[in-house]
Protein backbone atom coordinates (compact mmCIF):
# COMPACT_ATOMS: atom_id res chain seq x y z
CA UNK A 1 0.00 0.00 0.00
CA UNK A 2 1.18 3.53 -0.71
CA UNK A 3 1.80 6.37 1.73
CA UNK A 4 -1.70 7.73 1.09
CA UNK A 5 -3.32 4.52 2.34
CA UNK A 6 -4.63 4.46 5.91
CA UNK A 7 -6.35 1.84 8.01
CA UNK A 8 -9.07 4.35 8.84
CA UNK A 9 -9.91 7.77 7.46
CA UNK A 10 -11.99 9.95 9.78
CA UNK A 11 -13.85 12.79 8.10
CA UNK A 12 -14.39 15.60 10.56
CA UNK A 13 -12.39 16.87 13.54
CA UNK A 14 -14.99 17.81 16.11
CA UNK A 15 -15.21 15.94 19.42
CA UNK A 16 -16.48 12.76 17.68
CA UNK A 17 -13.80 12.71 14.98
CA UNK A 18 -10.92 13.59 17.31
CA UNK A 19 -12.02 10.98 19.86
CA UNK A 20 -12.22 8.36 17.14
CA UNK A 21 -8.71 9.42 16.14
CA UNK A 22 -7.43 8.94 19.69
CA UNK A 23 -8.87 5.43 19.98
CA UNK A 24 -7.76 4.37 16.51
CA UNK A 25 -4.21 5.70 16.75
CA UNK A 26 -3.83 4.27 20.24
CA UNK A 27 -5.02 0.96 18.79
CA UNK A 28 -2.10 1.14 16.32
CA UNK A 29 -4.32 1.92 13.37
CA UNK A 30 -2.77 4.20 10.76
CA UNK A 31 -5.28 7.03 11.02
CA UNK A 32 -5.95 10.13 8.96
CA UNK A 33 -8.38 12.84 10.06
CA UNK A 34 -9.60 15.10 7.27
CA UNK A 35 -11.41 18.25 8.28
CA UNK A 36 -13.03 20.88 6.07
CA UNK A 37 -13.24 23.58 8.72
CA UNK A 38 -11.73 24.45 12.06
CA UNK A 39 -10.45 21.65 14.29
CA UNK A 40 -12.88 21.25 17.17
CA UNK A 41 -16.04 21.82 15.15
CA UNK A 42 -18.89 23.45 17.01
CA UNK A 43 -17.10 22.78 20.30
CA UNK A 44 -14.91 25.85 19.67
CA UNK A 45 -18.04 27.96 19.42
CA UNK A 46 -18.77 27.34 23.09
CA UNK A 47 -17.45 30.03 25.37
CA UNK A 48 -17.47 27.92 28.51
CA UNK A 49 -18.04 24.20 29.01
CA UNK A 50 -19.01 23.28 32.57
CA UNK A 51 -20.59 19.85 32.06
CA UNK A 52 -17.67 17.84 30.66
CA UNK A 53 -16.90 15.22 33.31
CA UNK A 54 -13.55 15.63 35.02
CA UNK A 55 -13.07 19.25 34.02
CA UNK A 56 -14.81 21.88 36.13
CA UNK A 57 -14.70 24.65 33.52
CA UNK A 58 -12.92 25.00 30.21
CA UNK A 59 -13.42 26.99 27.02
CA UNK A 60 -14.45 25.05 23.93
CA UNK A 61 -11.31 26.27 22.21
CA UNK A 62 -9.05 24.92 24.95
CA UNK A 63 -10.84 21.57 25.09
CA UNK A 64 -10.55 21.22 21.30
CA UNK A 65 -6.83 22.03 21.44
CA UNK A 66 -6.29 19.46 24.18
CA UNK A 67 -8.17 16.67 22.39
CA UNK A 68 -6.33 17.51 19.16
CA UNK A 69 -2.97 17.35 20.96
CA UNK A 70 -3.97 13.96 22.42
CA UNK A 71 -4.87 12.61 18.97
CA UNK A 72 -1.58 13.89 17.49
CA UNK A 73 0.41 12.43 20.40
CA UNK A 74 -0.88 8.94 19.58
CA UNK A 75 0.19 9.30 15.94
CA UNK A 76 -2.89 10.58 14.13
CA UNK A 77 -2.35 12.61 11.01
CA UNK A 78 -4.70 15.62 10.85
CA UNK A 79 -5.27 17.67 7.72
CA UNK A 80 -7.65 20.54 8.38
CA UNK A 81 -9.15 23.33 6.32
CA UNK A 82 -9.19 21.02 3.30
CA UNK A 83 -11.98 20.60 0.75
CA UNK A 84 -13.39 17.13 0.11
CA UNK A 85 -14.11 16.81 -3.59
CA UNK A 86 -14.96 13.14 -4.11
CA UNK A 87 -16.01 10.15 -2.01
CA UNK A 88 -16.07 6.52 -3.15
CA UNK A 89 -17.16 3.98 -0.56
CA UNK A 90 -18.60 1.07 -2.59
CA UNK A 91 -15.42 -1.01 -2.87
CA UNK A 92 -13.59 -2.65 0.03
CA UNK A 93 -10.88 0.02 -0.25
CA UNK A 94 -12.61 3.38 0.21
CA UNK A 95 -11.23 6.58 -1.33
CA UNK A 96 -11.47 10.26 -0.48
CA UNK A 97 -10.31 12.95 -2.89
CA UNK A 98 -9.16 16.22 -1.36
CA UNK A 99 -8.88 19.63 -3.01
CA UNK A 100 -9.52 18.01 -6.41
CA UNK A 101 -6.05 16.49 -6.56
CA UNK A 102 -4.94 14.31 -3.63
CA UNK A 103 -6.56 10.93 -3.10
CA UNK A 104 -6.41 9.05 0.20
CA UNK A 105 -7.59 5.48 0.62
CA UNK A 106 -8.72 3.61 3.71
CA UNK A 107 -9.96 0.19 4.79
CA UNK A 108 -12.65 1.86 6.86
CA UNK A 109 -14.20 5.31 7.08
CA UNK A 110 -15.70 7.20 10.00
CA UNK A 111 -17.97 10.10 9.06
CA UNK A 112 -17.96 12.72 11.80
CA UNK A 113 -18.95 15.73 9.74
CA UNK A 114 -20.94 17.42 12.50
CA UNK A 115 -23.37 20.24 12.00
CA UNK A 116 -23.36 23.89 11.02
CA UNK A 117 -25.45 27.00 11.59
CA UNK A 118 -28.33 27.35 9.22
CA UNK A 119 -28.33 30.43 7.01
CA UNK A 120 -31.28 32.04 5.27
CA UNK A 121 -29.74 31.75 1.79
CA UNK A 122 -31.39 34.90 0.50
CA UNK A 123 -29.94 37.75 -1.59
CA UNK A 124 -27.64 40.11 0.33
CA UNK A 125 -27.01 37.75 3.26
CA UNK A 126 -23.37 37.03 2.37
CA UNK A 127 -22.74 40.62 1.20
CA UNK A 128 -23.82 42.11 4.53
CA UNK A 129 -22.25 39.46 6.78
CA UNK A 130 -20.29 41.44 9.36
CA UNK A 131 -21.93 44.66 8.14
CA UNK A 132 -25.29 44.08 9.80
CA UNK A 133 -25.90 40.36 9.38
CA UNK A 134 -24.61 38.28 12.28
CA UNK A 135 -24.87 34.72 13.57
CA UNK A 136 -23.50 35.37 17.05
CA UNK A 137 -25.23 37.70 19.49
CA UNK A 138 -22.54 37.44 22.16
CA UNK A 139 -19.86 38.38 19.60
CA UNK A 140 -21.54 41.29 17.86
CA UNK A 141 -24.34 42.48 20.16
CA UNK A 142 -22.43 45.52 21.42
CA UNK A 143 -22.14 46.94 17.89
CA UNK A 144 -25.88 47.60 17.96
CA UNK A 145 -26.17 50.03 20.83
CA UNK A 146 -29.53 51.91 20.50
CA UNK A 147 -30.23 50.37 17.09
CA UNK A 148 -33.33 48.63 15.79
CA UNK A 149 -32.52 45.01 15.13
CA UNK A 150 -34.17 41.74 14.11
CA UNK A 151 -33.65 38.24 15.47
CA UNK A 152 -34.70 35.51 13.06
CA UNK A 153 -35.85 32.25 14.65
CA UNK A 154 -38.32 30.67 17.04
CA UNK A 155 -36.17 28.30 19.09
CA UNK A 156 -34.40 28.62 22.43
CA UNK A 157 -31.27 30.24 20.96
CA UNK A 158 -33.31 32.93 19.22
CA UNK A 159 -35.28 33.75 22.38
CA UNK A 160 -32.31 33.72 24.75
CA UNK A 161 -30.26 35.90 22.42
CA UNK A 162 -33.17 38.27 21.72
CA UNK A 163 -33.52 38.95 25.45
CA UNK A 164 -29.75 39.34 25.79
CA UNK A 165 -29.64 41.78 22.85
CA UNK A 166 -32.14 44.11 24.55
CA UNK A 167 -29.20 45.19 26.76
CA UNK A 168 -27.85 47.03 23.72
CA UNK A 169 -30.59 47.50 21.13
CA UNK A 170 -33.38 50.09 21.07
CA UNK A 171 -35.80 47.42 19.80
CA UNK A 172 -35.67 43.75 18.89
CA UNK A 173 -38.15 42.23 16.45
CA UNK A 174 -38.35 38.45 16.43
CA UNK A 175 -39.21 37.30 12.91
CA UNK A 176 -40.46 33.73 12.75
CA UNK A 177 -41.80 31.72 9.83
CA UNK A 178 -44.48 29.81 11.76
CA UNK A 179 -47.49 30.86 13.88
CA UNK A 180 -45.99 29.23 17.00
CA UNK A 181 -42.56 28.99 18.63
CA UNK A 182 -40.37 25.97 19.39
CA UNK A 183 -38.64 27.60 22.38
CA UNK A 184 -39.29 26.53 25.99
CA UNK A 185 -42.39 28.23 27.50
CA UNK A 186 -40.33 30.10 30.13
CA UNK A 187 -38.11 31.59 27.40
CA UNK A 188 -41.18 32.72 25.46
CA UNK A 189 -42.73 34.30 28.59
CA UNK A 190 -39.48 36.16 29.35
CA UNK A 191 -39.34 37.56 25.82
CA UNK A 192 -43.01 38.50 25.78
CA UNK A 193 -42.59 40.37 29.07
CA UNK A 194 -39.69 42.40 27.69
CA UNK A 195 -41.00 45.79 26.48
CA UNK A 196 -38.24 46.08 23.86
CA UNK A 197 -39.25 42.88 22.06
CA UNK A 198 -42.01 42.56 19.47
CA UNK A 199 -42.98 39.67 17.22
CA UNK A 200 -43.58 39.22 13.53
CA UNK A 201 -45.14 35.80 12.97
CA UNK A 202 -45.50 33.73 9.79
CA UNK A 203 -42.92 35.92 8.10
CA UNK A 204 -39.61 35.40 6.36
CA UNK A 205 -36.80 37.75 5.35
CA UNK A 206 -36.45 37.53 1.58
CA UNK A 207 -33.71 40.11 0.91
CA UNK A 208 -31.08 42.24 2.67
CA UNK A 209 -30.43 45.72 1.28
CA UNK A 210 -28.11 48.64 1.91
CA UNK A 211 -25.11 50.42 0.47
CA UNK A 212 -21.99 50.12 2.61
CA UNK A 213 -23.83 48.40 5.43
CA UNK A 214 -27.23 46.86 6.09
CA UNK A 215 -30.05 49.42 6.05
CA UNK A 216 -33.24 47.47 5.40
CA UNK A 217 -34.78 44.07 4.81
CA UNK A 218 -37.69 42.80 2.80
CA UNK A 219 -40.07 40.60 4.73
CA UNK A 220 -42.72 38.37 3.20
CA UNK A 221 -45.80 37.20 5.09
CA UNK A 222 -46.14 33.46 4.52
CA UNK A 223 -49.94 33.41 4.25
CA UNK A 224 -50.76 36.62 2.36
CA UNK A 225 -47.43 36.69 0.40
CA UNK A 226 -47.40 40.45 1.01
CA UNK A 227 -43.88 41.92 1.03
CA UNK A 228 -43.00 44.80 3.36
CA UNK A 229 -39.77 46.72 3.86
CA UNK A 230 -38.34 47.31 7.32
CA UNK A 231 -35.51 49.71 8.15
CA UNK A 232 -33.05 47.85 10.34
CA UNK A 233 -29.33 48.00 11.05
CA UNK A 234 -28.78 44.53 12.41
CA UNK A 235 -30.16 41.06 11.81
CA UNK A 236 -29.17 38.07 13.93
CA UNK A 237 -29.90 34.79 12.19
CA UNK A 238 -30.43 32.13 14.87
CA UNK A 239 -32.36 29.36 13.15
CA UNK A 240 -30.53 26.37 14.52
CA UNK A 241 -28.15 23.82 13.11
CA UNK A 242 -28.28 21.29 10.34
CA UNK A 243 -26.14 18.20 9.79
CA UNK A 244 -23.22 18.73 7.41
CA UNK A 245 -24.12 15.85 5.15
CA UNK A 246 -24.66 17.52 1.76
CA UNK A 247 -21.64 15.74 0.27
CA UNK A 248 -22.89 12.39 1.54
CA UNK A 249 -26.21 12.48 -0.33
CA UNK A 250 -26.49 9.45 -2.59
CA UNK A 251 -23.40 7.91 -0.95
CA UNK A 252 -24.73 6.77 2.44
CA UNK A 253 -28.33 6.47 3.59
CA UNK A 254 -29.73 9.66 5.16
CA UNK A 255 -33.09 10.21 6.82
CA UNK A 256 -35.60 12.97 6.00
CA UNK A 257 -33.64 15.42 8.20
CA UNK A 258 -30.43 14.62 6.27
CA UNK A 259 -28.96 12.79 9.28
CA UNK A 260 -26.85 9.69 8.65
CA UNK A 261 -28.70 6.48 9.47
CA UNK A 262 -26.59 4.14 11.64
CA UNK A 263 -27.01 0.89 13.56
CA UNK A 264 -25.98 0.20 17.17
CA UNK A 265 -22.32 -0.18 16.15
CA UNK A 266 -22.68 3.15 14.33
CA UNK A 267 -22.23 1.48 10.97
CA UNK A 268 -23.98 3.12 8.02
CA UNK A 269 -25.68 1.16 5.25
CA UNK A 270 -22.21 0.50 3.76
CA UNK A 271 -19.90 -2.12 5.30
CA UNK A 272 -16.80 -0.48 6.73
CA UNK A 273 -18.31 3.00 6.79
CA UNK A 274 -19.26 4.30 10.24
CA UNK A 275 -20.64 7.62 11.45
CA UNK A 276 -20.48 9.52 14.73
CA UNK A 277 -21.42 12.81 16.35
CA UNK A 278 -23.95 15.47 15.43
CA UNK A 279 -24.42 14.28 11.84
CA UNK A 280 -26.07 10.97 12.81
CA UNK A 281 -29.67 10.32 13.64
CA UNK A 282 -30.09 10.80 17.40
CA UNK A 283 -31.92 12.95 19.91
CA UNK A 284 -29.26 14.45 22.17
CA UNK A 285 -26.36 16.41 20.72
CA UNK A 286 -23.74 17.14 23.35
CA UNK A 287 -19.95 17.06 23.43
CA UNK A 288 -20.18 14.05 25.73
CA UNK A 289 -22.48 12.16 23.35
CA UNK A 290 -20.21 13.00 20.41
CA UNK A 291 -17.21 11.69 22.35
CA UNK A 292 -19.12 8.48 23.10
CA UNK A 293 -20.07 8.11 19.43
CA UNK A 294 -16.45 8.62 18.38
CA UNK A 295 -15.38 5.86 20.75
CA UNK A 296 -18.00 3.39 19.52
CA UNK A 297 -17.31 4.15 15.85
CA UNK A 298 -13.55 3.71 16.34
CA UNK A 299 -13.94 0.39 18.17
CA UNK A 300 -16.42 -0.81 15.55
CA UNK A 301 -14.07 0.18 12.72
CA UNK A 302 -11.19 -1.65 14.42
CA UNK A 303 -13.39 -4.74 14.80
CA UNK A 304 -14.29 -4.53 11.14
CA UNK A 305 -10.66 -4.30 10.04
CA UNK A 306 -9.42 -6.97 12.43
CA UNK A 307 -12.22 -9.30 11.38
CA UNK A 308 -11.36 -8.80 7.72
CA UNK A 309 -7.69 -9.44 8.40
CA UNK A 310 -8.53 -12.54 10.39
CA UNK A 311 -10.76 -13.88 7.63
CA UNK A 312 -8.06 -13.38 5.01
CA UNK A 313 -5.41 -15.01 7.22
CA UNK A 314 -7.51 -17.85 8.59
CA UNK A 315 -6.22 -21.39 7.97
CA UNK A 316 -8.67 -24.32 7.65
CA UNK A 317 -8.06 -25.49 11.23
CA UNK A 318 -8.87 -22.01 12.52
CA UNK A 319 -11.99 -21.89 10.41
CA UNK A 320 -13.17 -24.91 12.36
CA UNK A 321 -12.75 -22.95 15.58
CA UNK A 322 -14.79 -20.13 14.08
CA UNK A 323 -17.53 -22.59 13.19
CA UNK A 324 -17.57 -23.99 16.71
CA UNK A 325 -18.34 -20.49 18.01
CA UNK A 326 -21.03 -19.79 15.48
CA UNK A 327 -23.68 -19.54 18.17
CA UNK A 328 -21.94 -16.53 19.71
CA UNK A 329 -22.79 -12.97 18.80
CA UNK A 330 -20.62 -11.64 15.95
CA UNK A 331 -18.80 -9.14 18.18
CA UNK A 332 -17.87 -11.71 20.84
CA UNK A 333 -16.89 -14.14 18.13
CA UNK A 334 -14.58 -11.58 16.56
CA UNK A 335 -12.85 -10.78 19.83
CA UNK A 336 -12.28 -14.48 20.59
CA UNK A 337 -10.88 -15.18 17.18
CA UNK A 338 -8.61 -12.16 17.20
CA UNK A 339 -7.31 -13.07 20.63
CA UNK A 340 -6.69 -16.65 19.52
CA UNK A 341 -4.68 -15.57 16.48
CA UNK A 342 -2.63 -13.04 18.43
CA UNK B 1 -5.18 37.41 25.95
CA UNK B 2 -5.67 35.80 22.55
CA UNK B 3 -4.72 32.14 22.88
CA UNK B 4 -3.12 31.40 19.53
CA UNK B 5 0.32 30.54 18.24
CA UNK B 6 0.33 33.71 16.12
CA UNK B 7 2.34 36.84 16.84
CA UNK B 8 0.39 38.93 19.35
CA UNK B 9 0.36 42.67 18.67
CA UNK B 10 0.00 43.94 22.20
CA UNK B 11 0.95 47.59 21.72
CA UNK B 12 0.66 50.26 19.08
CA UNK B 13 4.45 50.42 18.97
CA UNK B 14 4.67 46.69 18.19
CA UNK B 15 1.97 47.06 15.54
CA UNK B 16 3.84 49.92 13.83
CA UNK B 17 7.12 48.03 14.06
CA UNK B 18 5.52 44.93 12.49
CA UNK B 19 4.20 46.98 9.56
CA UNK B 20 7.59 48.62 9.13
CA UNK B 21 9.56 45.37 9.17
CA UNK B 22 7.23 43.30 6.98
CA UNK B 23 6.04 44.02 3.46
CA UNK B 24 2.92 41.80 3.83
CA UNK B 25 0.96 41.66 7.07
CA UNK B 26 -2.37 40.07 8.00
CA UNK B 27 -3.84 41.20 11.32
CA UNK B 28 -6.90 39.55 12.85
CA UNK B 29 -8.38 41.79 15.53
CA UNK B 30 -10.94 39.95 17.63
CA UNK B 31 -11.80 38.05 20.78
CA UNK B 32 -11.67 34.35 21.65
CA UNK B 33 -15.16 33.99 20.18
CA UNK B 34 -16.88 31.66 17.73
CA UNK B 35 -16.52 33.91 14.70
CA UNK B 36 -12.88 34.79 15.45
CA UNK B 37 -11.39 31.39 16.33
CA UNK B 38 -11.86 29.88 12.84
CA UNK B 39 -9.95 32.82 11.35
CA UNK B 40 -7.06 32.38 13.83
CA UNK B 41 -7.02 28.65 13.06
CA UNK B 42 -6.84 29.31 9.33
CA UNK B 43 -3.99 31.78 9.87
CA UNK B 44 -2.06 29.22 11.92
CA UNK B 45 -2.58 26.63 9.18
CA UNK B 46 -1.50 29.01 6.43
CA UNK B 47 1.53 30.49 8.21
CA UNK B 48 4.05 27.77 7.25
CA UNK B 49 3.12 27.94 3.55
CA UNK B 50 3.07 31.76 3.35
CA UNK B 51 6.44 32.68 4.78
CA UNK B 52 6.41 36.03 2.95
CA UNK B 53 3.44 37.14 5.07
CA UNK B 54 3.46 38.09 8.75
CA UNK B 55 0.39 36.69 10.53
CA UNK B 56 -0.64 38.44 13.73
CA UNK B 57 -3.56 38.81 16.08
CA UNK B 58 -4.73 41.67 18.28
CA UNK B 59 -7.23 41.96 21.11
CA UNK B 60 -10.24 43.90 19.92
CA UNK B 61 -11.07 45.29 23.34
CA UNK B 62 -7.54 46.38 24.24
CA UNK B 63 -6.40 49.99 23.76
CA UNK B 64 -4.16 48.71 20.94
CA UNK B 65 -7.26 47.46 19.11
CA UNK B 66 -8.07 51.08 18.40
CA UNK B 67 -5.48 51.12 15.58
CA UNK B 68 -7.72 48.66 13.72
CA UNK B 69 -11.09 49.92 14.98
CA UNK B 70 -10.32 53.47 13.86
CA UNK B 71 -9.26 52.64 10.31
CA UNK B 72 -11.52 54.15 7.61
CA UNK B 73 -11.67 50.69 6.02
CA UNK B 74 -13.39 49.25 9.13
CA UNK B 75 -15.81 52.09 9.87
CA UNK B 76 -18.83 50.17 8.57
CA UNK B 77 -17.88 46.91 10.24
CA UNK B 78 -20.05 45.47 12.98
CA UNK B 79 -19.06 41.83 13.07
CA UNK B 80 -16.01 40.33 14.75
CA UNK B 81 -13.26 39.76 13.87
CA UNK B 82 -11.96 42.73 11.92
CA UNK B 83 -9.27 41.29 9.64
CA UNK B 84 -7.00 43.73 7.86
CA UNK B 85 -4.35 43.04 5.22
CA UNK B 86 -1.44 45.50 4.89
CA UNK B 87 1.09 45.85 2.07
CA UNK B 88 3.99 48.22 2.70
CA UNK B 89 2.04 49.65 5.62
CA UNK B 90 -1.07 50.42 3.56
CA UNK B 91 -4.43 48.64 3.86
CA UNK B 92 -5.12 46.55 0.76
CA UNK B 93 -8.13 44.60 2.04
CA UNK B 94 -10.30 44.41 5.14
CA UNK B 95 -13.04 41.93 6.07
CA UNK B 96 -15.59 41.71 8.86
CA UNK B 97 -16.88 38.55 10.62
CA UNK B 98 -15.91 34.94 10.03
CA UNK B 99 -14.05 34.03 6.84
CA UNK B 100 -13.36 30.55 5.53
CA UNK B 101 -9.90 29.21 4.70
CA UNK B 102 -10.80 29.48 1.01
CA UNK B 103 -11.83 33.13 1.35
CA UNK B 104 -8.63 34.00 3.24
CA UNK B 105 -6.44 32.10 0.78
CA UNK B 106 -7.99 33.97 -2.15
CA UNK B 107 -7.28 37.33 -0.49
CA UNK B 108 -3.68 36.36 0.32
CA UNK B 109 -3.04 35.09 -3.20
CA UNK B 110 -4.52 38.12 -4.91
CA UNK B 111 -2.86 40.75 -2.72
CA UNK B 112 0.43 39.19 -1.63
CA UNK B 113 1.95 37.49 -4.67
CA UNK B 114 4.94 35.32 -3.82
Amino acid sequence: MNDNHYDVIVIGAGPAGLTAGIYLARGKMKTLILNEGTVGGQMVLTHEIANYPGIEKISGFQLARTIKAQALSFGCTIKSNIRITKLEFEKSIKSVEVNGKDTYTGDAIILATGGKSRTLNVPGEEEFKGKGVSYCATCDGDFFQDKNIIVVGGGNSAFEEAVSLTKYAKSVTIVHQFDHFQAFPHAIVEAKNNPKIRFLMESKITEFNGTEKLAMVQIQHQMTKEITTMAVEGVFVLIGYEPSTQKLRGIVALNERNEIIVDQQLQTNIAGVYAAGDSITKRYRQITTAVADGTIAALSAMDYINNRNVKSATQPSQTNILLQHSELSPVIENYQLVNYLH
Amino acid sequence: MIQTNLTHLTSEEKFNQTLKENENVMVCCGRMGPMCIPVYESMEELEPAYKHIKFADMEFDSPTGNVIRSLPETKNFNGLPFTVYFKNGKVVKATSSIQSMDQITKILDSNFAK
